[in-house]
């Protein structure tokens, strides 16, 4: 579905990311994580297309994807931030957006708005101005946007990270189920190993803008790796 | 102090008999300064959109000159829009000056930069991962620009409040370009300094009266907007 090859991003002649390769299966959910700064965030930049690197190839679907970005591809994708980012409207227009944009007639729009609403349990929340909202309701209303445009690749930039506790286990649990009942093909990233235990098939470790290790996040926990790895997973394996 | 209850005497006269002279300043001056801030609105958006948006060489510079435009001394407006409209000047062969179209086009002149900086200045404060956001749904270039114009919408009316205050309370321009001939190019402020040149304080109390009124009643509709659609108190 979506291949990185030899990916390198110096931004302000700092090497943030070096050498990476991806790759991302149809219906997979790989995770990526690590510590603050260590170019996980900026790597779902460059995958999302958000990005262009300063050296390296993304293949889309098969195809290599140019440097400027054609909409055909970026429609094709849906990214939902750390922050909910939804514009000063009502809640219907926000998760409505990408699909008038695409250009949908207003009965197909009106059919996935609610739909995707009642998903992630917000529908009552429909008519309601997006301000009124708490942040845990704000971001469900963005991942219904979200899944709304029903994009070949989602990416999820730390999607919990603003919420407290209670409202990101209670998020987390109702990702995992509509993750299960879409297949949805998802890159998650997120420096909270529960999260990628929770959501991903498979998940890659970066630290300094390296891939330092990937697998299987349970096996991920058990095997030995290099002392600053497991430094950092020391942190979740109690 | 009599002078000035005279002068509110004189100006509920005026409005209660609905003096054809006055209701007709005062309806040219809404039509040439509502005219001067929409077309202030066609240019001003889209080029603070651009300043706000599109990094090209000289950017800071040009915005520099567009912040500093918003304090543009209207007679000094006036002044240029004269040399250019004169018989012999490069837009003569036009015949509009001393027209109401050489007033609006000197008010559309002061208001344009003031409607741009603002607008740039909303847009810059925008979430710049809110830009990424708009990105990521998938927007055309188009889509992305109206899908930032409608977020900063508060704004833009505070920018077309600020216009629209701008041209209905200038006269340097007015009078250059205009002339102030009754009947055609007389507007509010105008008018006013013509009555007060003539001592009669009265009639340029009233007219001034209605001025601010007309002023607070076209700018008073776009801030209940904005309040209500802000949500504010």
């Amino acid at each position: 579905m979506l291949e990185a090859q030899e990916i390198i991003w110096i931004q302000n002649h700092k090497t943030i990311l070096k050498n990476i390769d991806f790759h991302l299966l149809p219906g997979e959910c790989v995770g990526l994580i690590g510590p603050n700064g260590s170019g996980k965030s900026s790597l779902l930049k460059i995958l999302a297309f958000l990005e262009p690197p300063t050296s390296g190839q993304l293949y889309f679907q098969g195809q290599a994807v140019p440097k400027s970005v054609p909409l055909t591809i970026r429609r094709k994708i849906a990214i939902v931030f750390q922050e909910s980012l939804l514009l000063n409207t009502g809640v219907f227009n926000n998760v409505a957006m990408g699909l008038k944009i695409r250009g949908l007639p207003k009965e197909r729009i009106r059919e996935k708005v609610d739909y995707w609403l009642e998903q992630f349990g917000v529908i009552h929340l429909s008519k309601q101005s997006a301000r009124s909202l708490s942040g845990g309701e704000a971001q469900r209303v963005s991942l219904a946007r979200a899944f709304a445009i029903e994009p070949d690749v989602l990416f999820l930039d730390e999607p919990f990270s603003a919420l407290d506790a209670p409202t990101k286990e209670g998020l987390r649990i109702d990702l995992a189920k509509v993750f299960k009942s879409t297949q949805a093909t998802t890159v998650l990233v997120s420096h909270d190993f529960k999260d990628i235990a929770h959501l991903t098939n498979r998940a890659l470790i970066l630290l300094n803008g390296e891939v330092v290790a990937q697998g299987p996040p349970s096996e991920l926990l058990k095997n030995s790796h290099k002392e600053e790895v497991d430094r950092f997973l020391a942190h979740f394996s109690s | 102090m009599e002078m000035i209850w005279q002068g509110i005497s004189a100006a509920l006269h005026l409005l209660l008999t609905k003096d054809p002279e006055v209701i007709e300043i005062t309806l040219l001056t809404l039509k040439i300064s509502g005219t001067g801030t929409f077309i202030s609105l066609l240019i001003g958006i889209p080029f603070g959109t651009l300043l706000a948006l599109k990094p090209f060489p000289g950017r800071r510079f040009i915005l520099s000159v567009v912040n500093t435009g918003m304090g543009l001394p209207p007679v000094v407006v006036g002044l240029w829009v004269s040399i250019f409209l004169w018989r012999s000047g490069p837009f003569g062969f036009l015949n509009i000056i001393y027209t109401p179209t050489a007033i609006i086009i000197a008010q559309a002149i002061i208001a344009s930069p003031i409607v741009a900086a603002l607008t740039c200045a909303a847009l810059q404060q925008t979430n710049p991962k809110l830009r990424l956001q708009i990105k990521a749904l998938g927007a055309t270039r188009l889509q992305y620009i109206w899908l930032l114009l409608k977020e900063v919408r508060y704004s833009l009316l505070a920018a077309i409040i600020a216009g629209f205050g701008a041209v209905v309370s200038e006269i340097g321009a007015s009078l250059a370009v205009g002339g102030n001939i009754q009947g055609y190019t007389r507007v509010l402020t105008t008018a006013t300094v013509l009555e007060v040149s003539k001592g009669n304080f009265d009639i340029a109390i009233a007219l001034s009266i209605i001025l601010c009124l007309l002023a607070y009643g076209a700018t008073l509709g776009l801030t209940l907007l904005q309040q209500k659609q802000q949500g504010g108190p």
